[in-house]
Order: structure tokens, then sequence, then C-alpha cells
């Protein structure tokens, strides 16, 4: 794939592992011809702000569920994990709906509403913050410390390697969603990156070396983020899988 | 005097409000989330069963109760039993494969102690690209005038079809859905195994087993809980299979690959019959819901020690 990005419209159809002529020319066409740079920014919006809300908002419930008492509880709890057994196929239609209604599509936020809390990351949350010692969060309480500092300063540094998995996750697994993105976009200028690539793909079909340059700048960022963090993301598969 | 009686009172009132504080830092934070989760699971869960008995046209405001109209209609749609039985074969093949694979490799992997990084990288970085791009990439290099053919070819082989065959390609799917999984299952299984006490085998050798038996009887029972986890896992994500499908073969040829979700796609937003879809996407969930609780139930008890 990455080979054949590199090679001129001649060369396509040939079994050469490197291209006789290398160009940059598809990447120059992709990214100038094409929607691509603004699919790209797209993605990446959508994947971050996804990405900081479920680690806010996962954290706080998982801390809360784990180390306070209050009424109520265990069937919150319940509700928020019997969430899970819900297939996304199953809600797609209704969320559609409701976007149109709403005036959601063609959003980020009409892309984004979906994901912006994850019940399976509450869980896996609670379970990392149980195991922080009650002592500790009691001893910021006489400190004078309120709720939401102790919760910031002491709890959330005891669990970052659980967050960081759940980031990684988050990130990747919205990087590339696809059915629900390509759904609720209807423009071009609103797709991410793996929708534009399944359209322009579907559209373009004898421009190979286009496509595979196009591929290429999809996967770039989900490479680097696994070498960077390789460690924790198969420690996260280890922990969110076997836990 | 006057000032330690008003530090007294002070430390009481804030000794209170701790306990306040706590209540209201709890429902604070609860207070989104649940909102979110009633509003954007629960609800439109219900709802999806309320379409699902309903004539569901886009366009007219008027959207009469049909009772079980659709899912008569579905069963009679020879596409739907056709997604059916194809979805059937993704979640067998599927399964099995990356069981197979995942196992395999896993165990390979646990004797190599160089490159053992370059070994997991390999396997890992087709699970974190984009399923879009590596469908093209399948796609591309699987044309009849593709890098495949041109190799089978050239070894003396015939041309074969691949994604344009009603025979291969559901299978071809299947495989490159294994392949883009196999660095999942690969930590699964290594994560398993180092699970199994080293004194079992250790014990076992001095009873003289071979490594088959070692396999038998020791790895395999031991690894009962990953092997179900996997499997479980697996199932949903095969029963889901649609990205790939899209993809490659749109469903084709001849409706050889379809997919329940594809064909929930297709039936909600191309042919804007949510009714129909909805009653299939209820379907769905129960088809989910009953292979998860028998394999949880079944996959449990088989090797129990």
């Amino acid at each position: 794939m990455v080979s054949t990005s590199f090679k001129p419209p001649s060369e396509v159809y040939g079994l050469k592992l490197l291209a006789d002529h290398p160009t940059l020319d598809n990447y120059r066409k992709i990214m100038v011809d094409t929607l691509f740079s603004k699919w790209f920014l797209n993605s990446f919006i959508v994947a971050i702000i996804t990405t900081l809300s479920v680690a806010l908002f996962d954290t706080i419930v998982g801390y809360v569920i784990a180390k306070f008492s209050f009424v109520g509880k265990s069937i919150i709890f319940l509700f928020i994990l019997s969430s899970l057994m819900i297939p996304t196929e199953m809600l797609i239609i209704p969320w559609y709906i409701m976007s149109t209604d709403l005036g959601w599509v063609d959003t980020y936020w009409g892309i984004m509403f979906p994901g912006v809390i994850s019940a399976f990351g509450i869980f896996l949350m609670k379970q990392f913050m149980e195991s922080i010692p009650d002592d500790l969060l009691d001893a910021a309480r006489i400190d004078g410390l309120n709720e939401f500092k102790i919760f910031f300063q002491i709890a959330i540094p005891q669990v970052y390697p659980a967050l960081s998995a759940l980031c990684i996750f988050t990130f990747l697994g919205n990087w590339n969603a696809y059915l629900w993105p390509l759904i609720v976009i209807e423009t071009e200028e609103m797709r991410t990156l793996p929708v534009g690539l399944a359209f322009f793909s579907g559209e373009n079909q004898t421009y190979w070396e286009i496509v595979m340059a196009g591929a290429t700048i999809a996967v770039v960022p989900l490479i680097i983020v696994f070498l960077i963090f390789q460690r924790h993301i198969i420690k996260g598969i280890t922990l969110t899988g076997l836990k | 005097m006057a000032s330690k009686n008003h530090s007294i009172v002070k430390k009481k009132t804030a000794r209170f409000t701790l306990k306040q504080q706590k209540y209201i830092f709890v429902y604070t934070c609860l207070l989104i989330p649940l909102l979110f989760f009633i509003s954007i699971r629960f609800l439109p869960t219900l709802y999806t069963f309320n379409i699902g008995f309903r004539e569901w046209d886009i366009l007219s405001e008027d959207k009469p109760f049909v009772g079980m109209d659709n899912y008569v209609t579905l069963f009679k749609d020879e596409v739907f039993r056709k997604s059916l039985v194809n979805t059937f074969i993704y979640v067998v093949f599927g399964v099995i494969g990356q069981l197979l694979c995942g196992l395999g490799v896993a165990l390979l992997l646990q004797r190599i102690n160089k490159f053992v990084g370059v070994f997991r990288a390999i396997y890992f970085i087709p699970y974190v690209t984009s399923i879009v791009a590596v469908s093209w990439v399948f796609k591309w290099i699987l044309m009849n005038n593709g890098i495949v053919n041109d190799i089978l070819m050239k070894l003396g082989f015939e041309a074969q079809l691949f994604l344009k065959s009603p025979d291969q390609a559901i299978y071809i799917i299947i495989l490159t859905m294994i392949w883009q999984g196999l660095g999942f299952q690969m930590i699964i299984f290594l994560a398993g195994l180092e699970n199994i006490p080293k004194m079992f085998y250790e014990a076992a050798e001095i009873d003289g087993a071979n490594s088959w038996n070692k396999f038998i009887h020791i790895t395999l029972p031991l690894l009962n809980p990953t092997i179900v986890f996997s499997a479980v896992i697996g199932s949903i994500s095969f029963l889901q299979t649609f990205t790939q499908v899209q993809n490659m073969t749109q469903g084709g040829p001849l409706n050889s690959t379809i997919s329940v979700v594809l064909y929930i796609y297709q039936l909600a937003f191309q042919h804007f019959d949510m009714g129909l879809a909805s009653a299939a996407t209820v379907l769905l969930f129960i088809i989910i819901l009953i292979i998860t609780i028998i394999q949880m139930k079944v996959l449990t008890k088989k090797f129990e020690y």
C-alpha cells in the first residue's frame, strides 16, 4: 500500500515493490484536489474531543461509584452496565431520527454524541478506583481539600495507567468509527477520514495510486500512536480484556 | 475565649457541610452521565421496539401500528434469510479461525525471546489500522489483474475471481477480519497463557508427558476462561460485520456476502423503511443475547475442573 502510494499511474499494476520513478504526486493530488485534509481535521477534532469527554466523565462516574455510598448507587451502576448489552445497530435508527429532528445531522456534535460517555469505560475506571485506599482520600479531606480537588489531585494520578489505556482505545475507536458517521454525515466537507476514504475509493476505483495515498495518510497517525504507546496499548488490552 | 468559641462553631458547620458537600459532589457528577444514558441509550432502545411495530415512512406524518407485520415480512424476505445464513457463516468460521490463529500465534510467540517487539508490532499494526483502508487494500490486491493473481499465474495456477466469486468472497472477507483482529487475540491469549502456573508443566514433565499431552491436559483446560472470553467477544463482533462487507463487496456478488447489519443499513438508509429495519435490529439484538448466554453457560461448564 505504502509503496503504491509513491508510484506514478503507469506503474500501479506491477509486482515491483519499489517504483522505478517514485513520486509524491499522489499525495499532492489527494491533499490539494480533494477535501482529504479537511476530512483529516474532522476526524482529529471528533476523536480528540470524544476522548477528552470520555476521560472526564468515565473517571468521575467510576470514582463516585467506587468511593462513595449514596442512595440508588447499585441501581445506577446496574443501569449503566445494562446499556452495554444494547448493540449500537439497534440505536442507530432512533439516533438518526433524533439527529434529524434536532438539526444535528452534519455537525461535529451529531457525529460525536453517541460516544461522549462510555459505559465500558465507567466499569473499567470503577474497578481501578476501588484500589485507591480510603485513608488517602480522608487524609485529603482533613487537609481541607474540597471533593473536586480530591478527585483531580489525589484520585486521578492513582489510575493513570488505566486512564491512558482508556484514552488510547477511545481515540483509536473514534478515529476508525465508520457506521454512525456514514449515516449522520451528508456533505462532503463534514466527512471523517474513514467515510471520506470509502466514498473516495468508491467513486474513483481506477485511481488506485491515489486511493493508496489516502489509505496511507489514514493509517499514519495510528501507527504513530501505536509506536509511542505500544506498552500502554498491550497493557491496556490485558487490563480491559481480562479484568 | 470568644475566638475559641467561634472556631468550634466554624468547625461544626464545616463538618456538617462536608457530608453535604459529598452528596452535592456525587449527584453533580452523576447528573450529566445519567441524563446521557437515559436519553442516548435507554429511551432510543424503547423507541426501536416501537418503530419495529409500525409502518414507518420517513416522508409521511402517519406511522400506523402494524403489529408483527414487519417481522412476518422479514422472514418471508429471501435477502434477509440469506443475510442470516451469511451472518451465521461469519460467526462460525470467523470465531473458530480467530481462536485457532490467536492461540497458535500466542503459543509460538511464547517460545520466542528475540525480537518480541518486532513481532508484536507486525501482528498489532493491522489491529490499529482503519478497517476501511484495510478493506480497500485487500480489494486492490485481489483484483482480477491484481498482485495476488499475478503471483498465482507466475506460479502456474489459474487466476481466481476472489471477491467477484459468490463462492469465495465471503471467506475472503472472513480471512481479512481474522487477519485484522489477530493482534488483539494474540494479546488476550498471551495474557491467558502467562496466568498458567509453571509448576503444572514441571509436574507433567516429571510424569513424562510430551508437549501434545501437556497442551491437551494443562494448557487447554486452564485457558478455558480466556477461550470463553475470546469466543464471546469474537461472536459479538462477527455478528456485527459491516464495514468490511460494505467496502469490499457491498453485499454482492448475488448477495453472497450480505450481513444482517449491512441489510439493516440498506433497509433503513437506502430504502428508508425504518419499520422493517428496526424490526431487524430487534431480531439481531435477540440473537446476540441468546448466543452470549449460551456461550457463557456451555463453554464455562465444559472443561471445569
